[in-house]
């Protein structure tokens, strides 16, 4: 079976400035794949190549392994979820559902019918003579969802579809979203700059930053197993602990912490020298002797369920512990000075 | 009174409010008033007073200016009556070269005021000031040097006659042809600046969700891009249609017999000792009157026109 997505080395250049440098990577076919990254970096512009909307400098992608470089937007079977919607004002939901349809040349009382199909999957069938204007920004949100569902598209891209909806109905919309994507088996590309969102909904995540590619992977391993300092940063929380690597063989390093305990640990780099540790906040355990890292207790903030720790390592590098609230165990106490466990396989040594 | 104002603005629907913006609303009413209801009043009066033979009106009821717009009674006026087609094929004529004009004024003015609208923020400015820079000279002046430019010995002809287009120069001047240029000239701007105010709010993510669900640049054209700048549309059409359909110095200036208009009907009647009053301010009644329905009608169909 052939990638629903091939992208081929394309490069981007607005003038002097380029957005994308020879990106290349491949979305299966009923994948729900995401494009993550902060604002510029690239991925609505990579979305928005394969919508049609923006020319490809260099490179190609290709469409169930046909070059799609030539085609105006509405000569390709994607169909685009808005970040702001842009429901036509002037039609009813019906139509606006409709319209695809209608510009496919679907007679008047088909369309008529799957446009209200459509309605009642995303449970809109009561709004269909509505004015989008009339509608809330979640119903307009489900409205172009089905309006961009209904021609059946073989891929569906979505632009931060949810970052306008206040946060219960986004969490809402990623379950449905993602059950929506496993029902009807369309490629979903999905865009956001909001990990958490990534990482409930994606099969894949492609993680990137300033117009590259930085890892492409499922939301365990990107956040198991970063391969450089901006993937662990931008993902979930970390600590960032510059070691000295003595050794490196078959994936794993040795390497010295601060305070002279030596580790054994996966390494995304075969350099020697000065690199960065990345250790998750929850992936550490306080004890009282034998640990990698002696720390002094800074601050405690009680979350509830857990404790978050801002503690100090020897040599001065903060480290930021999160440990379950549990009733059995003592609340460290600012002040006190202990030991961190850092978990087997936890810590990972990253590439620049 | 004045530490009464804040207390009584609080509460926008008691008597209070309405006892304040009532003496605040006199000003506009008073505009309104002399500028608007007194003229109007004036000429509806004008027109069933008897005319006064050096101009002006006699303050006596009559008919006779309407009689005259849709009567024959012969040249003596006595003989039985007859439909007077006259002015009504003026009326007719007028309403064809208003129409062709603001056909024409759509056709230019539409691509002109997109490109406008679709210039870098910073430009947008120096094209709508490009496109006002005509006004600065007076309509009369820039009617006239028109008329220099298309007859038969002016820059036009001569230069498709210098490049051997053409044999013997093209008569231009008083024909339809050329009082539509003049309408078009004058009021082209009147239709780039309310549907540039219209593109300009246009929101292209539309164009591109409708490419999206596979339109072709015409059908998004007709079926979204279109029908969301409607108001500014219909808005420019009026502004050219009603002026040109009273115009006179473009008829005047670059017409002639054949092209008489309303605008110089109107004109003549009210000029020297061969004017008559009365008639003219019922050709006026009687224009302002068809106007008024068909805006009315339009305002009736496109409040019932609902979604295809």
């Amino acid at each position: 079976m052939s990638d629903a997505i091939d992208i081929r080395r394309v490069v981007k250049r607005y003038g002097t400035f380029t957005a994308l440098h020879g990106v290349s990577l491949a979305i299966r076919d009923n994948e729900f794949f995401t494009l993550l990254g902060p604002s510029g970096c690239g991925k609505t512009t990579l979305l928005r190549m394969i919508a049609g909307f923006e020319a490809v400098s260099e490179g190609e992608i290709l469409l169930f392994g046909q070059n799609i470089a030539g085609l105006e937007p509405d000569q390709r079977p994607v169909n685009t979820v808005f970040q702001n919607y842009a429901l036509f004002p002037h039609m009813s939901v019906l139509d606006n559902v409709a319209f695809g349809l209608k510009m496919k040349g679907m007679a008047l009382n088909a369309r008529r019918a799957r446009a209200g199909k459509m309605l009642e999957m995303v449970h809109l069938s009561a709004m269909a003579d509505r004015l989008p204007a009339q509608l809330s920004g979640g119903q307009q949100q489900r409205v172009a969802l089905a309006r961009a569902l209904a021609p059946e598209p073989r891929v569906l891209l979505l632009d931060e579809p949810l970052s306008a909806l206040d946060l219960k109905l986004r969490q809402a919309m990623r379950v449905e979203l993602k059950q929506l994507q496993e029902d009807t088996g369309i490629t979903f590309i999905f865009v956001t700059h909001d990990q958490e969102e990534a990482l409930t909904m994606s099969d894949r995540i492609a993680v990137m930053s300033e117009g590259h590619v930085q890892q492409i992977g499922s939301a365990r391993d990107i956040y198991e197993a970063p391969v450089n300092r901006f993937v662990a940063d931008f993902i979930g929380e970390t600590n960032l602990l510059e070691v000295d690597v003595a050794s490196v063989s078959g994936g794993m390093a040795q390497v010295t912490l601060p305070g002279g305990h030596k580790l054994t640990c996966p390494a995304a780099t075969d350099g020697l020298g000065r690199h960065a540790l990345s250790i998750r906040p929850e992936r550490m355990s306080l004890v009282a002797s034998g640990g990698d890292l002696d720390v002094t207790v800074e601050r405690v903030v009680y979350l509830g369920t857990d404790l978050q720790l801002l503690t100090r390592a020897e040599g001065g590098a903060e480290m930021h512990v999160r440990i379950q609230n549990s009733a059995r165990a003592a609340v460290p106490q600012v002040g006190d000075r202990l030991g961190l466990k850092i978990e087997e396989g936890a810590a990972r040594l990253l590439a620049d | 009174m004045a530490g009464l104002v804040p207390e009584q603005t609080a509460d926008a629907s008691g008597d209070g409010y309405r006892r304040i913006v009532g003496p605040l609303l006199l000003p506009t009413w008073v505009m309104i008033g002399i500028f608007l209801v007194l003229p109007v009043a004036l000429m509806a009066v004008y027109s069933f007073l008897t005319k006064e033979f050096r101009g002006g009106v006699d303050w006596q009821f009559s008919l006779a200016a309407y009689d005259q717009f849709f009567l024959n009674r012969g040249l003596f006026g006595d003989e039985p009556p007859v439909m007077e087609w006259t002015y009504i094929t003026i009326f007719w004529r007028s309403i064809w070269q208003a129409a062709v004009a603001t056909a024409l004024c759509l056709a230019i003015g539409f691509p002109t005021a997109w490109f406008i609208a679709t210039r870098p923020a910073a430009t947008r400015g120096v094209w709508l000031f490009l496109i006002t820079i005509p006004y600065w000279v007076n309509l009369l002046i820039r009617t006239v040097s028109l008329k220099f430019l298309i007859r038969d010995n002016g820059p036009l002809n001569e230069a498709l006659m210098g490049i051997g287009l053409i044999d013997g120069p093209l008569p231009l001047v008083n024909t339809n042809l050329a009082v539509q240029l003049g309408l078009f000239y004058s009021y082209l701007p009147f239709m780039v600046l309310p549907v540039y105010a219209a593109v300009e709010r246009y929101n292209f993510a539309y164009s591109e969700a409708a490419a999206d669900l596979y339109a072709s640049r015409w059908v998004t054209l007709r079926e979204i891009v279109l029908p969301i700048v409607k108001p500014g549309i219909i808005a420019g059409c009026l502004l050219v249609f009603i002026p040109s359909l009273g115009a006179f110095l473009a008829p005047d200036l670059l017409g002639g017999a054949k092209t008489f208009m309303i605008g110089s009907l109107i004109d003549e009647q009210f000029k020297g000792s061969l004017g008559n009053w009365p008639f003219g301010a019922a050709v006026s009644m009687i224009l302002m009157t068809l106007v008024m329905i068909a805006l009315l009608i339009y305002a009736r169909t496109s409040a019932k026109g609902g979604a295809a």
